[in-house]
């Protein structure tokens, strides 16, 4: 459990960052929380040349709601995430997210844009980014750049990031009137993956006829998933149980998992609609309850 | 003195080791620091099985900071490349030709840094053969099957078959039966996972020609003996230090790898060396547990009257014998598997099988294989009731041994001490409100929801051993303690066994506190260390209480007895005039006249009768005259998830008797840590290997460890028959839980889809496994 060696560079701004990214490349680790990053290490399944920790960075650490949007800095812990009251109001979805992410300690650090740029499908953040259709804001040599969420993630471990960026900022757009949402995690125990996770966002119009549905399921796929035709055929149609049933359907029949210790493919499928039903239901409830 | 001062036995006394441990002033061997200390790593294998072809070292001896490689090769000139285990097999220290299971040691490096050690393993190059790997069992047992250990003269990968009970009277038995039902169990490889792992400093000191080990161990004594026969050094040579324990739970009886090698380097280099083994070796490489095969029938009248089991296991042990049983109990105590029914007649069959796995059969916080005994009578006596429609706590009541047969000799020669076990379960069911859970069941049922609710009722056998039966290599399972009464009144008791959270340090002073009227506080407790405890077998299978908990009453006792002679010296009164009442001696008839335990500790050393010896000390070697059979009743409440396949505990109450309670709230807390140890691998914890022989559970990402969401809230009572032959009636609690939990869990799951025709689930009961059957019967959601 002993990492291989490593340089260890900190930076205290945002173009410092990006200056050593460009000079060190693909050899360069940008360090984060760590969560994901130093255990890998340990096992020596990661051996950067480079860590560059942006922690020292100041102002990377924001919450704030401004023109219709929900920004959320880089550095924003899941425990900050967790505990803030703006995000339980108006965001419960990502509260629930946020809440059953590893275990306390690891939330103490970990972060929402290292949850999302180290590009693992079993993380629980881009599932709820898919279903609120998030826009990640990242910096390079050029200046900064906006990709939209279904844009970003693009194989295991891969995203749209090039060596040379820094994810900086995460915006979601500010729900709507009748909107909620909600995120469903089965997991074997707390500090697992999921076996199958959905989040579910809802927004509906004055006719109680669905104008929203953002799907995004976990560690279904070889990438985070977003249930492109369980969305479609609720929209436009008035929420109903056999409506949300079909739509748990298509979304399991979306999933690509593959068998392992957490179970075998066919079951996490069936676990991925039971979550997707379960989170349609709470959804709707709050949305309800936001009218 | 008063009872309020003394707080002796029956007082929960805040834990004396808890200061220094919630401080984090605790010592464990990490914390051990030497000057010019030098640092172990191993080099593991990758295959199950293969041929070593070659092992180049030298470009890890380049790297700096790189003092040593060592290799099988180099141990086997010191004739130190096997080992002996203690069930009487061999084991591989390093091998020179072939490895046998994934992450065994294959070569130590030695460096200056933890880290550059680290490095240089992966620096060592050897090139392997892969073998193939034996992996289940019974395609061991075949004639073809490739063989695990050719070092040994029985060719096959049979390793020893062993027998309990009258297989005649038994098979004449089932031949007459009314009813016989057969099950086959599958108890898995688990792990104990202790929060610490396994590691040790080893130190040679070439001026005082003396090796000090300080070592993880669970039996300091007994390992010291077994490194003076391995290695040669005359045994006063050899001083072995159990500092503070993260957790044994078994795995810390047997001699690893790792620890030889380290006393090797440290003769060789003159230097103390540290090894410290990482979390994936320990849960890779460490003993482990269960891995039990089971086939048993139970045969029976039509009414539901229990006549006999008959019982054969396949037990896989790994590529090594390594367990750390009694030598005479190759299979544990697993032979109590006729548990708390009376029957006419069992039969026991157990045959031992090599695997390319590492050593298995180590008892994991269960008495020497009871846990296995256990799983297997309480799901069968289940699987009876539900053969024959009976209620699960009827058919139990109708089956238990009465009070008045105690002692109760077992159709397979176990001699239970006492027991009242429909007490036991009397009080379970009135707590639990078992007749309303059923109505509850019911309707439950008619809504398809899905409840169960399942009965455990244990005996647990502990306390090893007498020394007619019980050895380790010949050493007779005695143990042992040593009291030393000071001027003032304090005490120092020194023990054989060795504490790993059991609370030694607490228990034993109040059993001293109250046999001699000293307040708990004055009295401190050591153990661990070779120089200076008592010799003896160490802290497994919940024999402390039973072994050198006596030895301790009885040598407190021997003090007491000198203390009447004093105390009569000073009263100017016959010693047969004194009784021992309310902690003094006082002159009969005349209470107003007596001498506290102080007050006579100061004339033992002030004021002594003529003729007498100076002093007040005293030690004892018990050799018990039995076993204790502690026992307990179980009931668990679950509910299924049918979405999910999820078991949820909504209720788990635990009735144990462990005889006379000495701290009741460490026994509580004994029981808590039980049961959550008894859930885990009920529930969660399995290792699991590939079709190659790779573990896929190296980590406490696989490895399944519940945490305090997972947990319960456990309910627990009590009831109390004393053991009628231990001198403080007290019995041993520590593995009772851990052997009662996981049939009450499994009962209460399988109850819960019994209407469905379900009637047996081997563990861990995982969502993935309940959602098939869930399938399978047509009721998943």
């Amino acid at each position: 459990m002993i990492p291989g060696p490593f340089r260890y560079r900190r930076v205290r701004s945002v173009d410092e960052a990006v200056a050593l990214l460009s000079q060190l490349g693909t050899d360069a680790k940008v360090l984060s929380g760590g969560q994901s990053l130093i255990p890998m290490m340990k096992f020596r399944l990661a051996e950067p040349s480079y860590l560059i920790d942006i922690n020292p960075i100041p102002g990377l650490d924001f919450i704030e709601e401004r023109d219709g949007m929900l920004r959320l800095g880089a550095l924003v812990r899941e425990s900050t995430l967790e505990r803030s009251s703006l995000v339980r109001q108006r965001y419960p979805i990502l509260h629930d997210t946020a809440e059953v992410i590893a275990d306390p300690l690891v939330r103490n650090l970990a972060t929402v844009g290292g949850n999302l740029a180290h590009g693992d499908p079993a993380n629980d953040h881009p599932a709820t980014m898919l279903a609120l259709r998030a826009q990640v804001v990242a910096r390079g040599p050029n200046g900064e750049r906006v990709i939209p969420i279904d844009d970003f993630f693009v194989d295991t471990f891969v995203t749209a990031l090039q060596p040379d960026e820094l994810l900086t900022e995460i915006r979601i757009p500010a729900p709507p009137p009748r909107s909620g949402g909600a995120y469903l995690k089965f997991e074997r125990k707390v500090g697992d993956y999921a076996i199958a996770a959905a989040a579910v966002f809802l927004a509906l119009d004055e006719a109680r006829r669905i104008t929203q549905a953002g799907i995004g399921l976990t560690n279904l796929a070889y990438k985070p998933l977003r249930a492109v035709d369980a969305e479609r055929a609720l929209l436009g149609q008035q929420p109903s149980e056999e409506l949300f049933r079909h739509a748990a359907e298509l979304a399991a029949q979306a999933t690509d998992p593959v068998s392992d210790l957490r179970g075998p493919a066919d079951y996490k499928r069936a676990v991925a609609r039971t979550m997707t039903l379960r989170a349609l239901r709470r959804a709707l409830e709050r949305a309800q309850a936001n009218a | 003195m008063t009872a309020t001062a003394v707080r002796g036995i029956g007082v929960p006394v805040k834990r004396k080791e808890d200061p220094r441990f919630i401080r984090g002033k605790g010592t464990y061997v990490d914390d051990i620091k030497l000057p010019g200390m030098l640092f172990m790593d191993i080099v593991r294998s990758p295959y199950a099985h293969a041929r070593i072809k070659r092992i180049d070292v030298s470009k890890a001896l380049a790297m700096p900071g790189v003092i040593d490689v060592i290799t099988g090769e180099e141990l086997a000139k010191a004739n130190l490349a096997w080992m002996p285990t203690l069930m009487g097999d061999r084991q591989m220290v390093l091998p020179t030709d072939r490895v046998v299971y994934y992450a065994q040691e294959v070569a130590a490096v030695i460096a200056t840094d933890r880290y550059t050690a680290a490095d240089a393993v992966l620096a060592v190059e050897v090139e392997y053969e892969p073998l193939p790997p034996v992996l289940n069992p019974f395609e061991a047992l075949k004639p073809d099957a490739p063989l695990v250990r050719p070092d040994r003269e029985q060719k096959s990968n049979h390793i020893w078959h062993w027998e309990a009970g009258d297989k005649e009277k038994t098979d004449r038995v089932f031949q007459e039966a009314e009813v016989v039902v057969a099950q086959d169990l599958y108890i898995p490889r688990i792990h104990v996972a202790s929060i610490e792992t396994c590691g040790c400093v080893a130190n040679y000191d070439p001026a005082t020609d003396k090796l000090t080990i300080w070592m993880t161990s669970q039996a300091p004594h007994a390992h010291r003996t077994v490194f003076s026969l391995v290695t040669g050094i005359p045994e006063h040579k050899i001083r072995i230090i159990s500092p503070d324990i993260g957790g044994g739970f078994g795995g810390k009886v047997p001699v690893y790898p790792g620890y030889v090698i380290a006393t090797y380097a440290t003769l060789k280099h003159k230097k103390p060396i540290k090894w410290i083994e990482d979390r994936s070796e320990n849960l890779q490489a460490d003993s482990f547990a269960r891995d039990y095969h089971i086939h048993a029938e139970l045969a029976a009248t039509r009414d539901g009257k229990i006549r006999g089991l008959r019982v054969h296991v396949v037990a896989d042990h790994g590529a090594f014998d390594a367990a750390a049983n009694p030598s005479r109990f190759p299979a544990g105590l697993f032979s109590v598997c006729t548990g708390s029914y009376d029957m006419e007649a069992a039969h026991i069959q157990v045959d031992g099988v090599y695997t390319t796995k590492p050593p298995g059969g180590v008892a994991y916080r269960c008495s020497f294989r009871v846990t296995e005994a256990v799983h297997t009578i309480e799901r069968m006596v289940d699987i009876l009731a539900d053969e024959l429609g009976m209620d699960p706590a009827e058919i139990r009541f109708k089956n238990f041994i009465q009070p008045h047969q105690f002692p109760y000799k077992s159709p397979t020669g176990w001699e239970y001490d006492s027991g009242n076990y429909p007490a036991a379960l009397q009080k379970a069911l009135d707590m639990i409100g078992y007749q309303e859970l059923r109505r509850e069941q019911a309707e439950r049922r008619a809504r398809g929801e899905l409840m169960g609710i399942g009965i455990s009722t244990f005996t647990e056998i502990v306390g090893a051993g007498p020394s007619h039966t019980f050895d380790i290599l010949g050493i007779k399972m005695f143990d042992s303690a040593e009291i030393r009464v000071h001027p003032t009144g304090a005490v120092i008791v020194r023990i054989g066994v060795q504490t790993q959270g059991q609370g030694h340090e607490t228990t034993f002073a109040q059993i001293v506190a109250e046999e001699l009227g000293i307040p708990v506080e004055y009295i401190t407790v050591e153990h661990g260390d070779t120089d200076t405890a008592p010799y003896g077998l160490g802290t497994y299978a919940s024999r402390s209480t039973p072994t050198a908990g006596a030895a301790t009453a009885v040598a407190a006792r021997k003090i007491r007895e000198k203390a009447r002679l004093i105390a009569a010296h000073l009263l100017e009164v016959s010693p047969d005039d004194l009784e021992w009442k309310d902690y003094a001696f006082r002159v009969k008839g005349a209470p107003d006249r007596y001498k506290t335990m102080q007050e006579i500790a100061f004339a033992a050393y002030t004021n002594f009768p003529l003729g007498l010896e100076p002093g007040l000390e005293a030690e004892c070697y018990y050799d018990p005259p039995n076993l204790t059979f502690p026992f307990g009743a179980y009931v668990c409440v679950v509910d299924i998830d049918r979405g999910t396949g999820q078991v949820k505990i909504r209720e788990f109450l635990a009735v144990d008797d462990c005889g006379t309670i000495i701290n009741p709230m460490i026994v509580e807390g004994q029981i808590h840590g039980g049961l959550t140890m008894g859930m885990a691998p009920a529930l969660f914890e399995e290792i699991v290997y590939d079709e190659n022989g790779t573990m896929l559970t190296g980590t406490f990402m696989d490895y399944l460890l519940p945490t305090a969401v997972e947990t319960p809230h456990w309910k627990t009572a009590k009831t109390v028959t004393p053991s009628p032959h231990h001198p403080l009636g007290a019995k041993g609690v520590g593995e009772s839980p851990t052997i009662g939990a996981p049939p009450a869990i499994v009962n209460a799951v399988v109850d819960a889809l019994s209407h469905l025709g379900v009637r047996h689930i081997d563990i861990p009961i995982t969502p993935a496994k309940v959602y098939r059957i869930l399938q399978e019967k047509g009721v998943a959601e």
